[in-house]
């Protein structure tokens, strides 16, 4: 590991602050992803092996561009575009929306899975966790979710909220629709199938039942399989390049980390300490400057990720419409959003 | 006008099989952005370039590598990035059945339908019988290169598959316990108990709309015919008051309203 400073971890910073109103109850919250990328990404080098940037260019005339020449624009059907500044579309979303009002609650299993898209965790942000633990042990106790929508990063948000094991929850939700029904996809309409068929898929089914989860089926064997030709090459010295001005990686495994020690001291309610990992995380941990990263080079660091890396990120973030993002797009996205 | 499908597969389970096709349940709705040059509003494009000399790269001269440690990238050729890809497979496997609540949601990632390719008594049976026995089949496929693992679960008569998240994608938030003396007094619980019983609704997805959505293309709507655009103010929030006076004027608020529509 490198001999960084690393007096304390760096706090994860949050993607999303807000409050989430109960009644006339606030609840300033923290939102932190509950998922992260494990994927290896692969990095372009060129014919020397130097790492290489993306640059932008004008597929006019073919200028260089610099980020500050580029602006987003919709597409309209005759090929003519609108362009819109992140001003504007901020502005559409007023600190109102910062709110996740909860107005509506459910029974817990009344919410489709279908509609569930990205799960987040809630941590307690305000001076005191009082109403924060109330609101978490009263929902669980009686089986209800909250559902609601809040603004984040320029995108309307449904949400279902969860208590489990104490700690609130926020999972993203699809809006209806974006969901297409059966008759949508044109599926044929239900019918009743042959009892002698149900009746042997039935068999089958509970001659395949266990009683949990394997997780070691849900691995992602592509990547390690990328890592693990990767060191044996390096082993045996083949292909390796080394590069002095070592780019910066993103550590994503430290940041989640930290999520970890944050959340450990937010639901304990020691808020004002700085977040620390713990022992059984501190081997783990990668190295990570602390303070804030100059501007200039956290966008060198884009440049060298792969769309797949970037993707990832983007969808961290939750970027709007990364999935139709080409490479340079999620790099201008993510620097706007960074 | 009705979706094609994205794959055909024979789905496995046990000794049994059934044809079936894979449908995208997702459709996308949002407001798609492109990336252009202000000077002349064209789009933009991307290139490699190396950082050294400013030089664009081209496309067949860039290796692809994976960095082993910071500053040490290995390169993998286009032969051994071929070998790694999994073997073309038109088979979904099912080895593993659950109970529908063994299964965090945490879990699901993107929905799919998948409909009947020949056999509609074998879908439909197998369809029932998920629903029937409340369980979800831990189901494993090879799809355009790339292995997949998902839930196949029966939704409303018709079979719905779900790609689930690798096992290092969640954040294990299980291990945080809040301590035991933050436990709130019984009156709070009550009073929240209460306000809780009186927002309490069906869950009724089409009650929420993308209003953003709908305001975004209002405003692009309204920059291209040249008009002036003006834009909402930021409410103000009440001030904070004692966690049991706010649980209980949030009482007295909601009587008042007695049953007051939908709200969001």
């Amino acid at each position: 590991m490198a001999a960084e400073p690393q007096t304390a971890a760096p706090e994860a910073r949050a993607f999303w602050s807000g409050t989430i109103t109960f009644g006339l109850v606030s609840v300033p919250v923290d939102l932190y992803p509950a998922v992260r990328s494990e994927r290896v990404p692969l990095r372009l080098l060129g014919p020397d092996g130097q790492p290489l940037v993306r640059r932008y260019f004008c597929s006019a005339d073919g200028e260089p561009l610099e980020p500050d020449d580029i602006v987003r624009g919709y597409e309209w059907d005759d090929g003519s575009f609108t362009t819109v500044t992140d001003e504007e579309l901020d502005a559409l979303a007023p600190e109102k929306s910062r709110d996740i009002d909860l107005r509506r609650f459910v029974k817990r299993e009344e919410i489709p899975a279908e509609l569930l898209e990205r799960p987040y965790v809630l941590a307690p942000a305000g001076e005191s966790t009082k109403a924060y633990h109330l609101l978490a042990q009263t929902m669980e106790r009686t089986g209800r979710a909250g559902v609601a929508t809040f603004v984040m990063r320029g995108k309307e948000y449904l949400a279902a909220i969860f208590a489990e094991g104490g700690l609130l929850r926020a999972v993203t939700m699809r809006f209806v629709d974006e969901l297409r029904t059966p008759g949508d996809v044109g599926l044929p309409p239900v019918r009743r199938a042959p009892a002698p068929v149900r009746k042997a898929f039935e068999r089958a089914l509970a001659e395949l039942e266990r009683d949990d989860l394997d997780l070691a089926e849900l691995e992602d064997e592509y990547s390690a399989a990328l890592r693990e030709l990767a060191e044996e090459k390096r082993a045996a010295g083949r292909d390796v390049v080394e590069v002095e001005e070592a780019p910066a990686e993103e550590e994503e495994t430290a940041d989640v980390i930290d999520i970890m020690a944050v959340l450990k001291q937010r639901v304990a309610g020691e808020r004002r300490e700085p977040a620390r990992a713990g022992p059984d995380t501190a081997a783990k941990k990668a190295p990570r400057k602390s303070g804030k990263r100059a501007s200039g080079e956290r966008a060198e660091e884009l440049e060298r990720l792969s769309k797949q890396a970037l993707y990832e990120r983007a969808k961290a973030l939750d970027v709007p419409n990364r999935s139709k993002l080409s490479k340079e797009e999620l790099i201008a996205a993510l620097r706007k959003a960074g | 006008m009705p979706a094609r499908a994205m794959w055909k597969a024979d789905l496995g389970i046990g000794d049994m099989r059934i044809p079936v096709k894979l449908y995208a349940a997702v459709q996308d709705r949002s407001v798609h952005f492109r990336l252009l040059h202000a000077a002349d509003a064209t789009p933009v494009k991307q290139q490699m370039v190396d950082p050294e000399t400013g030089e664009p790269v081209p496309k067949e001269a860039l290796q692809r590598a994976v960095q082993v440690e910071r500053g040490v990238f290995v390169v993998l050729t286009k032969d051994e990035l071929e070998a790694l890809e999994p073997a073309p497979s038109r088979d979904i496997t099912v080895e593993r059945v659950l109970r529908r609540e063994k299964v965090d949601l945490r879990w699901f990632d993107r929905p799919y339908y998948l409909g009947p390719d020949g056999d509609e008594d074998g879908y439909f049976g197998l369809a029932e019988a998920l629903a029937g026995r409340d369980s979800i089949g831990i189901a494993h496929w090879t799809m355009r290169k790339k292995r997949y693992s998902g839930a196949l679960h029966s939704r409303g008569g018709y079979l719905m598959l779900e790609t689930m998240r690798h096992a290092e994608e969640l954040v294990r938030i299980e291990s945080i316990r809040p301590p035991k003396s933050r436990e709130p007094d019984a009156r709070e619980i009550k009073l929240a108990e209460q306000l809780i019983a009186t927002l309490e609704d069906k869950f009724d997805p089409a009650a929420y709309r993308d209003e953003h959505r709908e305001q975004v293309l209002a405003l692009l709507e309204r920059k291209a015919e040249g008009k002036v655009v003006q834009f909402p103010k930021a409410a103000k929030r009440p001030p904070q008051r004692s966690l049991e006076e706010a649980l209980e004027a949030s009482l007295a608020a909601g009587k008042k309203r007695a049953g007051g529509g939908r709200g969001r």
